[in-house]
C-alpha cells in the first residue's frame, strides 16, 4: 500500500509521516497531495487566532472536546507557532493546553513551525490541511498567535474565522489596530472570569457598531422597516460575541453555536463556495509565483544576473529596469 | 524542497511537579535550530507516544526526577515500537543512579543526561542520532 493509500485507509503513522513529507514539499508529499486533492473539499476550516496568551489554545481543547461529543467526526487541529527567525528552531507548546484530547483516536493534533513565513502562517499549513481533509477529518481548527498578517492568512484559509481576545490587554486599541472585524466571524472574549471583561466588551461592540452601523428602524403603513447603510442587509453577518471560560469549559456551547450559525449563513449566502474558491485561487497564485521564479532562476545565467545587480548598486539602472532586462534580455 | 528539520518531543513523564530543566533542554535544541514540541507536566507514557506519533518526531526527550524510570522508559520505549516508531531515539534527562545506566541502554534508550550535563553535548548526541538513521 501507498503512504496515500495508508492515510485514505485511516493509518494514523501513515497520516503523520505525509504531514512531515509535505511540511518539507518533498517530491514525494508533492505526489501525496496530488493523489489526495480529489478527496478534499469536504472539511469546514476553523480558523483561531488572537494575541499571545489569550487562550487560543485552551479554546481549542474545549472545541474539540465538544466536537467528538456524540458524533464520530473525526477532529484536525493544527497549532502554528512562531520559528525563531535567527535560528530556524522552534518551541510548539500548544499541546500543553490539549491534554484533554489525548486518548480519543478521532482527534489529530499536529504542531507546526511558521518556518520561513514571518510571524504569520506557515507556508505548508494550506497543504497540511488538505491532507487532513482527505484523510476524512470533517473539522480542522487552526490555531495561529495573531500578529498582522497572520490573521489575514488564516481568514484566507478557513471558513470561520474566530478572534480570540481577553481582558486586561490594551483592549481598545488591539482590537481597532488589529482590523479584526475584518476577519473576525466570531469573537470570543476567553477569561471571562478575570476582571475587565466589560470593558473588552464594551470595546468590542463599539468597533463592530463602526464597521456595522445599527440599521435604522421606521414605519411605514404601520410596518416596521429597516433601511440600512447600502452594503448591509439582512444577509450581513455581523460576528456575534461570546465570552468564555475556556479553562473550565464554560461558554463553549455557545461558540459552537455560533460558528455552527455561520456555516449555515455561508451555505445560504453562498459565501462557502465563494470562500473556497478565493482560497484556491489565491493557493495556486502563489504556487504559480514560485514556479514562476524557480524557473526563471534555472534559466537566468548566474554571470548576468550578477552584473544586473552590480548595476543597481551603482545607480547604473534602476530595479525596474533590471527585472525589465532579466526577463526579456533588452539592453538598458 | 525545505530543509528538513530534526523534530523532537520534549515530556515530562511521571508526578514529580517542575519542569525547569525540561524547559532549558528546549530552548536549547530550539537555538540549535530544532523544532521542539513541548507537551508540559505529568505525561503518561501513553499520552507521550501518541503525541510522538502525531508529530512524527525523531527524538523523544524525556525529564524524568522522580525515580520512576525503571519503569516508565521501558514502557514508553515498548509503546513507540508498538505504534511503528522503533526509529525514534530516546534520551532521558534527569537523575538516574549509575547502577541503572547499563541497563537503560541496553533496554534501547539512546542517551542518559544528569543535572550537570551540557547543552552543548545534548545537541550534539541528537544530531548524531537523528543522523544514523537518515544515513
Ligand atoms: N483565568 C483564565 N485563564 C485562562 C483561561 N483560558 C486560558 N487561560 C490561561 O491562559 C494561559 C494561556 O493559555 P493558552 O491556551 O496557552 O493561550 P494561547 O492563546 O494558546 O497562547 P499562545 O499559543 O502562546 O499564544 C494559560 O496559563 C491558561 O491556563 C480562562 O478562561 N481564564
Ligand atoms: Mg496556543
Amino acid at each position: 500500500m501507498s503512504l496515500t493509500e495508508s492515510v485514505l485507509a485511516g493509518n494514523r503513522l501513515a497520516l503523520a509521516r505525509l504531514l512531515t513529507q509535505v511540511e518539507n514539499d518533498s517530491p514525494e508529499g508533492r505526489r501525496a497531495l496530488a493523489e489526495l486533492f480529489p478527496h478534499t473539499g469536504r472539511a469546514h476550516l476553523i480558523g483561531i487566532t488572537g494575541a499571545p496568551g489569550t487562550g487560543k489554545s485552551s479554546l481549542v481543547n474545549q472545541l474539540a472536546l465538544h466536537y467528538r461529543k456524540g458524533t464520530d467526526r473525526k477532529v484536525a487541529i493544527v497549532a502554528v507557532d512562531p520559528s525563531s527567525p535567527f535560528t530556524g528552531g522552534a518551541v510548539l507548546g500548544d499541546r500543553v493546553r490539549m491534554r484533554d484530547l489525548s486518548g480519543d483516536s478521532g482527534i489529530f493534533i499536529r504542531s507546526m513551525a511558521a518556518r520561513g513565513s514571518l510571524g504569520g502562517i506557515a507556508k505548508k499549513t494550506a497543504a497540511l490541511v488538505q491532507v487532513f481533509d482527505a484523510a476524512g477529518y470533517e473539522i480542522i481548527i487552526i490555531e495561529t498567535v495573531g500578529a498582522g498578517q497572520s490573521e489575514v492568512d488564516v481568514a484566507r484559509l478557513a471558513h470561520t474565522t474566530v478572534v480570540v481576545e481577553a481582558p486586561g490587554l490594551g483592549d481598545e486599541i488591539q482590537a481597532i489596530k488589529a482590523g479584526i472585524l475584518e476577519i473576525a466571524d466570531v469573537l470570543v472574549i476567553n477569561k471571562a472570569d478575570r476582571p475587565g471583561v466589560e470593558n473588552t466588551e464594551r470595546a468590542l461592540r463599539s468597533t463592530l457598531e463602526l464597521a456595522h452601523p445599527a440599521r435604522r428602524v421606521f414605519r411605514h403603513h404601520g410596518q416596521t422597516m429597516s433601511v440600512s447603510a447600502p452594503a448591509i442587509d439582512s444577509t450581513t453577518w455581523i460576528p456575534p460575541i461570546n465570552k468564555t471560560v475556556a479553562t473550565e469549559g464554560k461558554g463553549i456551547a455557545a461558540v459552537i453555536a455560533s460558528i455552527a450559525k455561520h456555516v449555515e449563513h455561508l451555505r445560504q449566502s453562498g459565501d462557502w463556495a465563494a470562500r473556497d474558491r478565493a482560497r484556491l485561487e489565491s493557493e495556486m497564485e502563489t504556487l504559480l509565483r514560485e514556479a514562476l521564479l524557480d524557473r526563471f532562476f534555472a534559466s537566468v545565467q548566474q554571470v548576468k544576473y550578477e552584473e544586473t545587480i552590480e548595476k543597481v548598486i551603482n545607480r547604473n539602472i534602476s530595479p525596474y529596469e533590471a527585472v525589465k532586462y532579466l526577463l526579456n534580455g533588452k539592453q538598458v | 524542497m525545505t530543509e528538513k528539520k530534526i523534530r523532537v518531543l520534549v515530556a515530562k513523564p511521571g508526578l514529580d511537579g517542575h519542569d525547569r530543566g525540561a524547559k532549558v533542554v528546549a530552548r536549547a535544541l530550539r537555538d540549535a535550530g530544532m523544532e521542539v514540541i513541548y507537551t508540559g507536566l505529568r505525561q503518561t507514557p501513553e499520552m507521550i507516544a501518541e503525541a510522538a506519533l502525531q508529530e512524527d518526531v525523531d527524538v523523544v526527550g524525556l525529564s524524568i526526577l522522580s525515580g520512576a524510570h525503571m519503569a516508565l522508559a521501558p514502557r514508553i520505549l515498548e509503546l513507540l515500537k508498538k505504534n511503528g516508531q522503533d526509529q525514534v531515539r530516546v534520551f532521558i534527562g534527569g537523575i538516574i543512579p549509575d547502577e541503572d545506566l547499563p541497563r537503560l541502554k541496553e533496554m534501547g534508550i539512546t542517551g542518559i543526561y544528569g543535572p550537570g550535563a551540557s547543552t552543548e553535548d545534548i545537541i550534539k548526541e541528537v544530531r548524531a542520532a537523528v543522523q544514523l538513521r537518515g544515513a
